[in-house]
């Protein structure tokens, strides 16, 4: 144990120790900015400097280790007069226009500045203009140039969790900024649109695309027929923007806020979790039988993110995929044609939206081969993140926590707990297997058989387990992560490891940890518990199967016959070859 | 009223004078990477406040000059913007009155035109085309990469044996470059910006010779491959060391009797102890390297039978032939060249000077090598001949104010015209012709060219002809492109059209230094083991001390001392004194430790592994 002495307060941490924490565990808080906990701990900010007796300059408290004996204060004149002047430099090339701001509330700019009591700022406002302001508004993932603080988060996240660097310092001397890598532009960029560098930007300088008004405009149009899918992982977090508890505003009560919206139908994309297990479980036992998995594995084929890193970074790999398409597209799929037809509804009526933890599924919904039909769009017409609903919801001015629950329309609102972990790491990998078995043996394993996929909190590497399914061992793996994925699929190549089957998440912990989720300004990562939320949904689901599920059976029984049928090719699997990534093109 | 009186300076010019003197530490600091055209803008302000102000090109230009460059920056300019700027510094280079006007222009319109893109860039993109690699200068300037602010905190620490033990990560011959290495590490070390560069080299030397751990790595398990390396000098043994560590099986082949190369037929005993070179080479075969020396591939085998059996194939024969310098009496008795006569001494084979005069020709380390052996091997005068300033010499500051030290006089601006020889063909003098510097080569050097003066004589018994080196390149010209006689490998050292063959070192890159040496050995070891297939790390364990809070204050530089001449002269024991241990501990001290502070903790501070 190191003993030092914080605001003389006498505290004893272990060796190792940087002085930040070491203050945290005496109760001292210490602010700070561009600090991120293992990602990026470069003291840039320079806001969390401290005093340390005998040492000449401030010394940040983020990335410097205690020493027997020192003697640090926190709130000395000095440490206050050069966090203040640095908090000031900083606003002086913010745009500090709160009103308008995504992030207004969750900001931890906006936070240290008023915590410090900053009224007024003594420098000239130094802005970005012109070209150097620019961004696309069509791409996904936008950024505001003027709002970012350099705090190089984003860059860290890309390189160490996503393996992509989309993101890089750029420029030099007193304009240096953060840009696109390589001097591209972001739409010519290898951009997963995983959203991880939004979740993990301490201001509004990144965030979705905003499609609130289109949402809006949909549904007050008495033309059309707006039809809302809520993805799983939506229901672990929605609430947080109202103060709750990840979990605790249910799905129940957000079906309820978007009637009160507007919205004609509200069907849960559990369904067609549930469908993507039938047609995914389908195709892994016949490629398996086929002897095609004998050297390579199927990869999963529902994350968006992940696929657009397949397809960047491993081209050659991309029939590796399942072709299953993503519960997203399975939905939207079935929504405009068997749907519409048991509804009596014109396809070309419909609006087809999905609420989404996610931002790549705003890309994937344009993709070619993602439109069922010739003359009624994209199957999933808009897609909202789970920020951008519960902006929505504010905008409405909606009592999220005093929402009445109401149920899901029919058929499509039918989900089983299979269906809702998919938003969980793992979860889709538990669900294909819990079906797989039934498929193989004609009767259910216990619910729980597979739990050896679920995350086991450590956040590098994978999980692999063998399972015995009629007879054959299937080897799995499971990572999120497109760090994790790199190296697993390195080992892959390089014959280190071999499996039959492998779930790939690009948001760490899976889409419960998804780029379009909520965001605090705490820091915390919430994947762990919002995941939690969905096994304890699972745990108490009166079905667990997604072959039980009422109306996958029923669309198999009325219209697609049986899973992987020509039919059900045609409607619910994809062509991952039929378009490319921008440097493949 | 005093008609004159004497000036002195006042407090506010003295502290402009120490500005200028930072300013200077400042640029020969200077990051690479930087912004040209930002660059470009800063040094044009600093001339635009040089002005006087009496003439409109110099007061007015220059400083719309600023704003039109401000606009590029800002990306608020168009491309006639740029036409612009090289029209105005056009004119203002013709027509300042002074050099205060149109040197500043000369410096914009070179910029202008020599990286006319980033200019474009910045104006059609708001980009520049330039950024931070590696952050850390003297690890971007160390062409092996050496984690250098990570050794000098272990040799801190005192931690002398882990400091060895990270360099050979990079470096197999931490002991050699710590003597004779030239430290390109050195030239951007951001400490110029407080006071002067940390001694890396001698601490380096300082960690080798207080290191008590001399036991190598383990190896990978054995990967069934063999590789031939063809040349036992630093490249080939660096391929060697990192090969042999990987699990592959290797084998080196020397023509010479003894492994070492140059670094034992080129370095002369007193900057390179034998011992310590042998130090090195032990601890490199302890990794279970196979050896053959006395055998000339290429000549005593065909290179078509030994490239074919092996699994790969490294050609690091190095640069060991003389060039010939093609003047009259070259053929007299007593003209030496440099390398062959460097290389007996290598062998044992020490001739004997006493009473004779001896002139070498050449400004290279090689020359000031020749010359201070002469001084050993008992030679009554040394001069060297050197056509252009010693100040154009190529050979280390260092290098030439030891030679001079010792009593060798230099002959600048003296090209050799012939070689003067007796009746019995034995060499009388040296014929120079006397040089005037001139004008500047496109190098950037001023040449020389003949002076109007008569031929000078420059008695003499013996010449020594240093004016480089060639390779030996002829035995690999059937199987490997060779132009210029250089072998042409890719930059990941793979030749092209061959199966499996690899070059490096001075056969490829002619005569270049010891480090550069072992970074094409790590280059090869890494591209030559992908080429078989695998994907071996090299790696280290040792962990890096944290770094001091704050920076001890400006501190004098310390210098390793020579023994005293008159010690040095009829021996050939080292003259470089190492570092006392208080002199290594304040040196070390010195170190800002930019893997740590500045972009270094951001990204590329440290690579633990390659």
């Amino acid at each position: 144990m190191v003993n030092v002495t914080i605001n003389g307060v006498p505290v004893a941490v272990p060796e190792g120790t940087t002085i930040l924490d070491a203050a945290a565990s005496a109760g001292i808080e210490i602010p700070n900015l561009c600090y991120l906990k293992d990602l990026n701990e470069i003291s840039a900010c320079r806001v969390c400097c401290v005093e340390i007796e005998g040492e000449g300059k401030l010394v940040p408290s983020c990335n410097n280790v205690v020493v027997e004996g020192m003697v640090i204060h926190t709130n000395s004149p000095r440490v206050r007069e050069a966090r203040r002047t640095n908090v000031e430099l900083i606003l002086s090339q913010h745009d500090n226009m709160c009103a308008t701001c995504v992030r207004s509330g969750t900001c931890q700019l906006q936070k240290v500045a008023n915590d410090l009591g900053v009224l007024r700022i003594p420098y000239p406002s130094d802005l970005a203009h012109g070209k150097k302001a620019v961004w696309t508004t069509t791409f996904p993932l936008y950024r505001d140039v003027n709002k970012c603080i350099k705090c190089m988060r984003c860059v860290q996240v890309c390189d160490k969790m996503q393996s992509l660097s989309v993101w890089d310092v750029s420029g030099s001397g007193s304009r240096t900024t953060i840009d696109v890598s390589g001097n591209r532009f972001i739409k010519e960029a290898d951009c997963s649109l995983c959203g991880q560098c939004i979740t993990h930007c301490p201001t509004g300088a990144l965030r979705e695309r905003d499609d609130t008004a289109k949402a809006f405009s949909a549904l007050a149009d008495p033309g059309k027929v707006t039809i809302v899918q809520i993805a799983p992982a939506v229901r672990t977090a929605w609430g947080e923007t109202f103060g709750m508890d990840s979990g605790a505003a249910t799905v129940g009560q957000l079906v309820t806020a978007l009637r009160q919206m507007g919205a004609d139908y509200v069907y849960d994309t559990t369904f067609s979790a549930d469908l993507t297990i039938m047609e995914e479980g389908t195709e892994l036992l016949h490629r398996l039988q086929a002897g095609d998995l004998a050297s390579l594995p199927m990869f999963t084929s529902c994350c968006p993110g992940w696929v657009r890193f397949l397809k960047s970074q491993y081209p050659d790999l991309t029939g590796r995929l399942s072709t299953a398409k993503s519960p997203q597209q399975m939905f939207g799929a079935v929504a405009k044609t068997w749907l519409a037809k048991r509804l009596g509804l014109e396809p070309k009526d419909i609006f087809s939206i999905s609420i989404m933890p996610c931002v790549a599924k705003k890309a994937e919904c344009e993709l070619p081969g993602m439109q069922s039909l010739p003359d009624a769009g994209n199957d999933v017409d808009l897609v909202l993140t789970t920020r951008e609903f519960a902006r929505m919801a504010r905008a409405e001015h909606i009592d999220v926590p005093h929402l009445e629950e109401s149920p899901f329309d029919s058929p499509l609102g039918d989900g089983t707990g299979a269906g809702v972990i998919f938003g969980a790491t793992g979860g889709v990998m538990e669900a294909a297997l819990r079906s797989a078995y039934f498929l193989a043996t004609g009767e259910n394993p216990p619910a729980d058989a597979f739990r050896a996929v679920r995350s086991d909190g450590n956040i590098h590497g994978w999980r692999e387990a063998s399972f015995d399914l009629a007879g054959t061992t299937l080897h799995c793996a499971v990572t999120s992560g497109l760090s994790n994925a790199r190296r697993l699929i390195k080992a892959i190549r390089r014959g280190e490891v071999k499996y039959e089957f492998v779930e790939i998440m690009a948001c760490p912990g899976g889409c419960a940890g998804g780029g379009g989720q909520p965001v605090d300004g705490s820091d915390r990562e919430k994947a762990e518990t919002r995941g939690e939320v969905l096994y304890d949904l699972d745990r108490h689901a009166s079905l667990r199967y997604s072959h039980e599920n009422p109306a996958v059976q029923a669309l198999y029984r009325e219209d697609l016959g049986e899973p992987c049928s020509e039919k059900a090719e045609h409607l619910l699997h994809c062509d991952h070859f039929a378009w490319q990534m921008p440097q493949n093109r | 009223m005093s008609r004159l009186s004497i000036e002195t300076p006042g407090r506010a010019q003295k502290v402009v004078e120490s500005l200028y003197r930072d300013v200077e530490h400042r640029i020969s600091a200077s990051p690479p990477g930087l912004c040209p055209v930002d660059m470009a803008l800063s040094f044009l302000r600093l001339c635009h406040a040089q002005t006087c102000g009496k003439c409109v090109p110099c007061r007015i230009g220059l400083g719309q000059l600023t704003h039109l460059l401000e606009a590029v920056l800002d990306s608020t300019a168009t491309p006639e913007t740029i036409d612009l700027i090289e029209k105005t510094a056009r004119v203002i280079q013709d027509t300042a009155d002074c050099a205060i006007g149109y040197e500043a222009a000369r410096m914009v319109l070179q910029g202008v035109q020599g990286f006319r893109d980033d200019y474009i860039s910045h104006v059609t993109h708001g980009r520049c085309l330039f950024g931070l690699n590696q952050p850390v200068p003297c690890v971007a300037l160390c062409p092996a990469g050496v984690d250098i602010p990570g050794y000098i905190a272990l040799a801190r620490a005192g931690r002398y044996n882990d400091a060895v033990r990270l360099i050979r990560k990079d470096n197999p011959f931490p002991t050699v470059c710590g003597y004779v290495c030239e430290h390109p590490c050195e030239a951007r070390c951001r400490r110029r910006m407080v006071d002067d560069a940390v001694n890396i080299c001698g601490i380096k030397r300082f960690v080798c010779d207080h290191a008590t751990d001399w036991t190598a790595p383990s190896c990978a398990a054995p990967t069934g491959k063999t590789i031939g390396v063809i040349g036992g000098g630093p490249c080939g043994l660096s391929a060697a060391y990192f090969l042999s560590l990987m699990g592959h099986k290797v084998v080196v082949f020397d023509q010479r009797p003894q492994l070492g190369g140059m670094l034992r037929y080129g370095i002369p005993d007193y900057r390179l102890p034998p011992e310590k070179l042998d130090a090195d080479i032990d601890f490199i075969l302890s990794t279970g390297i196979e050896v053959h020396t006395g055998v000339a591939i290429g000549k005593d085998i065909p290179f078509a039978d030994f490239e074919n059996r092996f699994d790969a194939v490294y050609i690091a024969i190095g640069a060991h032939n003389d060039k010939k310098i093609g003047i009259d009496g070259e053929d007299s008795d007593g003209v030496y060249s440099a390398v062959q006569l460097l290389r007996d001494i290598g062998e044992g084979h020490r001739p004997d000077f006493r009473g004779k005069r001896v002139c070498v020709i050449g400004g290279g380390n090689v020359a000031m090598d020749a010359a201070r052996t002469s001084i050993r091997l008992g030679a009554q005068s040394v001069a060297c001949a050197y056509r252009r300033r010693i100040e154009d010499m190529t050979a280390l500051i260092e290098e030439i104010a030891d030679a001079q030290g010792e009593g060798c006089e230099i002959l600048s601006l003296q090209a050799p015209d012939h070689i003067e020889a007796d009746e019995n063909g034995r060499v009388t003098a040296m014929w120079t012709r006397p040089q005037i510097i001139g004008d500047y080569g496109p190098d950037g050097r001023p040449r020389p060219r003949d002076a109007a003066s008569p031929l000078r004589r420059i008695p003499c018994d013996i010449v020594i002809v240093a004016i480089g080196q060639s390779i030996d390149s002829q035995p690999f010209e059937q199987l490997t492109p060779v132009v210029r006689g250089k072998i042409q490998a890719e930059s990941d050292a793979f030749v092209p059209n061959t199966p499996h063959v690899f070059a490096g070192g001075d056969a490829v890159t002619g005569p270049a230094t010891v480090i550069r040496a072992v970074a094409a050995g790590k280059v090869a070891a890494a591209n030559i083991d992908t080429h078989l297939g695998f994907h071996h790390m090299i790696e280290s364990d040792v962990d890096i001390p944290a770094p001091h809070l704050t920076n001890s204050p400006a501190c004098g530089r310390v210098e390793l001392r020579n023994r005293p001449v008159d010690e040095c002269l009829d021996n050939f024991e080292l003259v470089k004194c190492g570092m006392t241990e208080e002199e290594a501990h304040q040196e070390t001290s010195r170190c800002l430790r930019c893997d740590h502070f500045g972009y270094g903790i951001f990204k590329g501070g440290r690579s633990s592994k390659w």
